[in-house]
């Protein structure tokens, strides 16, 4: 018997044909889960449009139907472990579209909102002496990034440092107890951070003291733990292998550790700072009870209120004055001008760990 | 350049773990000298202790003596940095910087140092490890590129260009071939019977015909049980090893009736 007229005739037998392979199994069409889907939603449509169901309802019944209704199908037609298949890839596909929601209605909120007001004017004034229209944020955009960028300063080092402290030396319970309060640290509530550098700065200073600087160390109290967290992960990564080979070539252990292991793993590196200071770039509260609010410009972080985006455009928004509208426009703004430099952020990050990670060829 | 090396009741330590006990041997100049064993007994520790490598491992420390021409590599006071700089060393799995080009990986030891010397100097010392590696020929022409680019074979020349770019006196190697191919272990083996001319080299391996091509003197290891410190058993020229052995335990282990 040739190989055809076995194919052949393993299609026109049916099941335990004798002598023949067993039957070709049976196929939902190429693309089943497209027709589904498309079934499912013109169906959410008519309804949607015949009853004026709720629309998120419709969705989510939509989104149960549609994996119900193609489980259902292959079920009957390609049989259980095939249905399995298809039923879980449909579930994980399913919960990504979910968690894409938010997501896309955030961005779209955030832009047609915040477009109202990104011009030029909004960017290059302060709202020193403004009422109702016009104005900017220019004394909060500096605010923002004199106050994190000072926060950066502060927790880079010292986050990195620990990281290699933790890596490199630290072994015992010493470095037990700084992975601990680090892993405490990181889930401390940002307010407890902006109370922790009131009451350290009225110490000093004593009450009512408001400075750029407390921001920066509320801020760095948030940071600190997650860049020591990340480089961490990072230089765990790099193979002993590498330590041992400059070793070996007689390096000392800090040049080893400095040319070779942080070299190898800086991409990460900026990549886990970048993250940090997504993370802290947003904080609102420790900064309004740190920075407090102003409305001229002040770029002197060590004298005087500060203004900051998130409290700019918390203040926007919670007092907008009379007409409210234009105080809205520049509140939304201000969370935009906040994303897109959140943004530039990770693709700076991006551009260095395309420079500096290993490469092939 | 070469030059010899004195071990005397050598026990080697792993906190109180004493991990290989007893060790006396010489390790003559400009001669290659394999150490063969089954896995654990201690001969890749051994290796490690003669440049001072198994100290990175924390709690790791030896009793007793090892001299190279006469210095006492663990005297009060000797800097593990320096005894690596005299004694190199090629590891079991290639391991080539992976963010330096294949010139800078030859001359990593000056370049992590923060050693200056001029171009036409670097050129030079690149060349003469590449060619002494046996690996100038094939990456004359990119030397620009990744290290890491190369072939399984061609990254462990690279490392011992880069060894020996540090000019030492011994080159130690630590089952160099055991993650190569038939074709690339050939060519490891060539450069091994080259490099004595200028090199005392000692190597682990588990390849009982590797070591009986390469080497001019061999030491066996054993262990008696798990938990038990590994021992020099014998050591000999390795005909002797492989065909007269003054031991049983030798005999039955490169006769392959054993381990």
């Amino acid at each position: 018997m040739t190989t055809s007229t076995t194919r052949s005739g393993a299609t026109a037998s049916t099941k335990g044909a004798p002598g023949g392979r067993p039957p070709a199994p049976r196929r939902l069409p190429p693309r089943a889960a497209w027709i589904v889907l498309g079934v499912v939603l013109a169906a959410a449509l008519l309804l949607g449009l015949s009853t004026g169901l709720n629309i998120g309802l419709l969705a989510v019944g939509a989104l149960v139907l549609n994996v119900v209704g193609l489980y259902v199908w292959a079920r009957a037609v390609e049989g259980r472990r095939a249905a399995t298949d298809r039923l879980v890839t449909a579930v994980v596909t399913s919960a990504f579209v979910v968690a894409m929601v938010p997501l896309a209605s955030l961005l779209w909120t955030v832009i047609t909102l915040g477009t109202n007001r990104f011009d030029l004017q909004f960017f290059t004034y302060s709202m020193l002496g403004v009422v109702g229209e016009g104005g900017g944020a220019y004394h909060a955009i500096t605010g923002t990034l004199i106050v994190t960028g000072l926060a950066a300063l502060i927790s880079v080092p010292i986050g990195v440092l620990a990281a290699v402290y933790l890596v490199e030396y630290g072994r015992g319970r010493l470095a037990r107890a700084i992975t601990f309060l680090v892993d405490v640290m990181t889930g401390i509530p940002s307010i407890v951070a902006g109370l922790f550098a009131v009451a350290l700065f009225t110490l000093a200073f004593g009450p009512g003291t408001r400075l750029g600087i407390m921001g920066a160390v509320a801020l760095s109290v948030l940071m600190i733990p997650v860049v020591v967290r990340s480089v961490e992960e990072m230089l765990k990564i790099v193979p002993n292998e590498l330590r041992e080979a400059s070793y070996a070539l007689g390096v000392s252990k800090w040049r080893t550790i400095v040319r070779v292991v942080l070299r190898t793993s800086v991409a990460g590196i900026a990549t886990g700072i970048t993250l940090a200071i997504a993370r802290v770039i947003g904080e609102t509260a420790p900064l309004l009870i740190t920075l407090g609010a102003t409305t001229g410009l002040n770029l002197n972080p060590f004298d005087g209120r500060m203004a900051s985006l998130p409290v700019f455009s918390y203040y926007s928004y919670t007092q907008p004055g009379t007409p409210p509208q234009p105080g809205l426009d520049r509140a939304w703004a201000a969370a935009l001008v906040l994303m897109l430099i959140v943004m530039v952020l990770s693709l700076v990050a991006r551009l260095i760990s395309r420079l500096f990670s290993p490469k092939i060829r | 350049m070469a030059k010899s090396i004195e071990v005397r009741d050598l026990n080697i330590y792993y906190g109180s773990f004493l991990a290989v006990e007893g060790v006396h041997m010489t390790i003559r100049p400009a001669q290659v000298t394999a150490l063969i064993g089954p896995s654990g007994c201690g001969k890749s520790t051994f290796l490690r202790s003669i440049n001072r490598m198994h100290e990175v491992i924390p709690g790791a420390y030896v009793k007793g003596s090892l001299e190279l021409d006469g210095t006492d590599l663990y005297a009060p006071g000797t800097d593990p940095v320096t005894v690596r700089r005299q004694v190199g060393m090629v590891f079991q799995r290639p391991n080539p910087f992976p963010t330096m080009s294949i010139y800078d990986n030859v001359i990593a030891g000056q370049k992590l140092n923060s050693k200056k010397a001029n171009k036409s100097v670097t050129d030079e010392l690149v060349e003469k490890s590449l060619r002494g590696a046996n690996l100038w020929n094939e990456v004359k022409d990119r030397l620009d590129k990744p290290g890491a680019g190369l072939s399984g074979g061609q990254q462990q020349r690279l490392c011992i260009a880069r060894a020996i770019a540090v000019q030492p006196d011994v080159l130690l190697m630590d089952e160099p071939c055991s993650a190569l191919d038939p074709i690339s272990t050939l060519a490891i083996e060539d450069l091994i019977n080259e490099l004595k001319q200028d090199y005392t080299i000692v190597i682990v391996t588990h390849n009982m015909q590797q070591a009986a091509r390469v080497s001019d003197y061999t030491g066996f290891f054993n262990i008696e049980g798990t938990g038990k410190p590994g021992k020099l058993v014998e050591m000999d020229e390795t005909k002797t090893i492989f065909s007269s052995p003054r031991e049983k335990a030798t005999e039955d282990y490169v006769s392959g009736r054993f381990g």
